[in-house]
């Protein structure tokens, strides 16, 4: 199904809204096919101990794209999700077989620096979590961390990553109080902010809106639509309606597998598997 | 079958063994009373028979006429001290180590080993660290010391620097333990905010974790302050004494003074315990006996509920961290 | 862009930082194998010049019977000097033994009450005055005991001592009891909401379920305080040395003036000349008591240790 329709005379396109299945809609964004590959996966399995989370993915994220992961609690999204900045070296037994590379290079190459791989592919997470420090440092953290002490450098590094996340203008004033005082919608766009900081090149969000109000959740949404001009994003979310709204691409993801994989617009109207399209409309799940 | 033991309703107001309860809750009353009534009366008496004898010039003075006039200020002097002089060697070593087992160590056998040990140091008898300090750090250590730099019998003796030593060790495990306590509470998700964003292991723990736990941390450092404050007989040979004709203090350069590690040192706990079996004319020195013991009471009544008020304290700031 | 990935920190101290944590993580095992070293090097120096028997006691010649007999006694200082182990470990458990059992019974009373009974306003007013009665130095108590509640059981009693095992074992229950009710009442609150419920849908009463339910599925957590308090009750110096009256004599009337392992250390240590036979005695001394309380603490923690797994079911 076509998103638009070219007027014959103007060649102006038309914009059609276009009813999903999952009976959501899906808004238009500008092509991202002939993006380069930033991020890919080659029968990548994972393990806990003995126990397998993952089986065989085998997956591409598009530079400069929204990539949604979608699927059932417990499906291995968001253990997906912590395999692209290595977050799961964290915890004690976990393993993985097969690769991961980002801009070809195996992230999990023992020759690769671990601190750096996460600054250059930064993390919100699904509950916000602000440090207990001024607004202020929050923000100053990752660039004070990475040797920059310089009174108007970072003022400077502050004052963009707030901007750019959209929140600048509700805390210009009072950069030094405690982050703790802002509502939990303002924390997690600092969170964002704090990422930012950093200088990444792709940004992962783990249900960055699920414990947030509509109202900011419609804000994190208008932020990923900004963001994804300048980075690389992959969101998890268990929200079909918010994949659909936000992203270029879906991977749907079940039992640990992936199921099926493509442009959002084909996997929320036309999916290949009957298991995709069993999800989407909610027959199960 | 059913109806045979099945109530009726009017046996549910049936008083049977309810005599037996009443007995039971009120003895488990008499009981809870116990502790707190003790705790009274000890501080009344001790109030009651001491309060006359701490005056300005009690607490200043040093001791006269063989401890039946004067003051005890050099055994505040010294208490003050060597606690000091112990906290600054506990502590390090037992934030470190807390650090290691919360941080760093897996669940295995090593951390296994590690808890019951540090279970154990704090179930040592005291009398066992004071032969511990004699035998190992005053004549191993303090001899090897000795001959090493040749400094003739400079470490070699009883002396603060020993005392306070083991004292350390008898504190550690209370350090150890607020310290694990107070780095448990700091929440998981602020270490993976810090790694995320490209932070090391230890710049976590540096610049997140730490200063959220320095509230339990103070915690364990006060109550152990309060007990090597209390504790006597790790001192009793390792470099306390009954009276000394000066304070263990010198110039630093001959201007700066600071606290001579070498020198021996009085102090409260041991003072009262002297004083109370030794003293050649205990009646003449009984008011002083009170008064040192209301001292010493004092200061660790005092330490500990500090303690209690900032871990209240403390429990509800980090009861704000992100709804 | 890749370079970036494989920028090597120059932190180097990262590794070096982990080793010294690792060291001082160490450091609790360490000091405890240096203590176990350092006593009994010196413990076993004594059997340079004694036997092992004169642990035990020492035949000598007795003027007044007029024969050879065999003392158990504890004479340090004496023509022959007597090194019998069996008066001090007698003195030691003539006060831990009451001590332990005073301190229980009060102890797990208190327990039950803090954990099934008490409001939990009176629980959180209760358990700072516990903290404020932990903190009471044993110096103090010792004096307390020495300078009144001793005259106050002679009285009552009418003992022939002042200081005896009776006062000491009454100084050192009140010291053992706060970790007694501490543990007690972990052990109790542990014990899982559903399994009380349980209890009360079936009609028991308060105390019924009390004893029936709470206290045998805690019995692991109580009989760990116990052990402890017990170690703690033997390792206790101060009390003992001041309220006792420190004779070293076998006996098993608890109120006779007795000497335990600890106070006779403590009393003697300053005046002994290092090397000496008398020297070595005294560690020796303390080397069994380490021993003791050594063992205690490894079977409370294996209690204790058991316990946590049940529970974890």
């Amino acid at each position: 199904m076509m998103l638009a329709e070219e007027n014959q005379v103007t060649g102006e396109k038309k914009k059609m809204a276009i009813r999903t299945l999952s009976g959501g809609v899906l808004t238009e964004k500008e092509d991202v096919t002939r993006n380069p590959s930033k991020i890919s996966s080659q029968d990548l399995n994972m393990y806990y101990g003995p126990v397998r989370a993952l089986h065989g993915i085998t997956m591409e994220v598009k530079e400069r794209a929204v990539t949604a992961l979608i699927g059932p609690s417990g499906c291995g999204k968001s253990t997906f999700l912590r395999t692209l900045n290595r977050m799961n070296d964290t915890i004690p037994g976990a393993r993985i077989e097969g690769t991961v590379t980002i801009d070809g290079v195996n992230i999990y190459g023992s020759a690769v620096n671990v601190a750096a791989l996460r600054r250059m592919v930064g993390m919100v997470f699904q509950k916000q979590n602000p440090f207990p420090k001024s607004i202020f440092d929050n923000v100053a953290y990752g660039p004070r961390l990475h040797g920059i002490t310089d009174k108007a450098v970072l003022e400077h590094v502050v004052e963009e990553s707030l901007k750019k996340s959209a929140i600048w203008d509700e805390v210009k004033d009072r950069l030094d109080t405690s982050a703790m005082q802002l509502s939990g919608g303002q924390q997690q766009r600092l969170c964002i902010a704090r990422v930012l900081a950093v200088g990444p090149e792709i940004i992962l969000m783990d249900e960055p809106a699920s414990a947030l109000d509509p109202l900011s959740t419609a804000k994190i949404e208008e932020l990923i639509h900004q963001l994804r001009k300048n980075y690389t994003i992959v969101i998890v979310t268990h929200n079909m309606q918010q994949a659909a709204r936000v992203s270029d691409y879906t991977a749907y993801f079940y039992m640990g597998s992936l199921v099926e994989f493509g442009e959002t617009k084909t996997i929320f109207t036309n999916p290949v598997k009957k298991e995709t399209e069993d999800y989407i409309t909610g027959r199960f799940g | 079958m059913g109806q045979a033991i099945a109530l009726k309703t009017s046996q549910l107001i049936r008083p049977e063994g309810r005599l037996g309860e009443v007995f039971l809750d009120v003895l488990v009353r008499v009981f809870a009373l116990i502790p707190i009534s003790a705790l009274s009366f000890i501080m009344y008496m001790i109030i009651r028979k001491g309060g006359g004898a701490v005056t300005w010039q009690f607490l200043t003075q040093a001791p006269l006429e063989g401890m039946t006039h004067g003051g005890i200020f050099p055994c505040i002097f010294g208490t003050l001290a060597i606690t000091l002089m112990m906290i600054l060697m506990a502590l390090p070593l037992g934030v470190a180590s807390a650090i290691y087992l919360v941080e760093f160590a897996g669940p295995g056998l090593f951390f296994r080993i590690t808890r019951a040990a540090v279970n154990n140091l704090a179930g040592v008898p005291s009398i066992v660290f004071g032969l511990f300090g004699v035998g190992f750090f005053i004549l191993f250590v303090g001899r090897s010391l000795d001959h090493v730099l040749k400094t003739g019998l400079l470490f070699g003796q009883p002396c603060m620097l020993w005392a306070a030593a083991t004292l350390a060790v008898l504190v550690l495990p209370v350090i150890i333990v607020s310290t694990e306590e107070a780095l448990n509470a700091v929440p998981q998700s602020q270490r993976s905010a810090s790694l995320a964003l490209g932070a090391t292991k230890w710049q976590t723990i540096w610049n997140v974790v730490l200063p959220q736990a320095r509230g339990g941390i103070l915690t364990g450092a006060i109550l152990s302050i309060s007990r090597g404050a209390g504790e006597t007989a790790p001192i009793l040979f390792t470099g306390c004494a009954y009276f000394l004709p000066r304070l263990p203090v010198v110039k630093l350069f001959g201007v700066i003074p600071m606290i001579n590690p070498f020198d021996q040192f009085m102090e409260l706990s041991y003072h009262i315990f002297i004083m109370a079996t030794q003293s050649l004319d205990a009646v003449k020195t009984l008011p002083i006996q009170y008064g040192t013991t209301l001292v010493l009471i004092g200061m660790t009544f005092l330490l500990n509920l500090t303690a209690i008020i900032f871990r209240v304290h403390f429990r509800k700031k980090m009861g704000t961290v992100s709804v | 862009m890749d370079h970036k990935l494989f920028k090597k920190d120059i932190r180097l101290g990262e590794w070096l930082i982990q080793k010294l944590l690792l060291l001082a993580g160490a450091s609790s095992i360490l000091i405890i194998i240096l203590i176990f070293i350092f006593l009994f090097k010196e413990a076993v120096q004594f059997f340079r010049t004694a036997s092992p028997m004169d642990l035990i006691g020492k035949t000598v010649y007795d003027a007044w019977e007029e024969r050879n007999v065999f003392k158990m006694m504890w004479q340090s200082v004496s023509e022959v000097p007597k090194y019998s182990i069996i008066p001090l470990v007698c003195g030691s458990f003539l006060v831990a033994f009451p001590a332990t059992l005073i301190s229980a019974v009060l102890g797990i009373g208190c327990a039950v009450y803090l954990s099934e009974i008490a409001h939990h306003k009176v629980r959180e007013t209760l358990k700072p005055t516990l903290e404020l009665l932990a903190g009471i130095p044993s110096v103090v108590i010792g004096f307390v005991m020495m300078a009144f509640i001793a005259t106050f059981v002679q009285d009552l009693f009418h003992t022939k001592f002042r200081l005896n095992a009776f006062v000491g074992s009454l100084g050192v229950a009140l010291a053992v009891l706060p970790i007694m009710i501490t543990i007690s009442e972990d052990a109790m609150r542990a014990v899982p909401k559903d399994l009380r419920d349980a209890s009360y849908a079936l009609g028991a009463s308060k105390w019924q379920t009390i004893f029936g339910t709470i206290l045998p599925a805690a019995v692991s957590g109580i009989s760990a305080a116990v052990i402890l308090g017990f170690g703690r009750a033997l390792g206790e110096t101060m009390i003992v040395l001041m309220a006792t009256g420190n004779a070293a004599l076998v006996t098993g009337n608890i109120f006779s003036s007795v000497r335990t392992m600890t106070a006779n250390i403590a009393a003697e240590l300053g005046s002994v000349a290092q090397g000496s036979e008398h020297y070595y005695a005294l560690f020796l001394v303390g080397a069994v008591l380490f021993t003791f309380t050594f063992v205690l603490n490894l079977f409370s923690e294996i209690v204790l240790t058991k316990m946590r797994q049940k529970l974890r079911m």
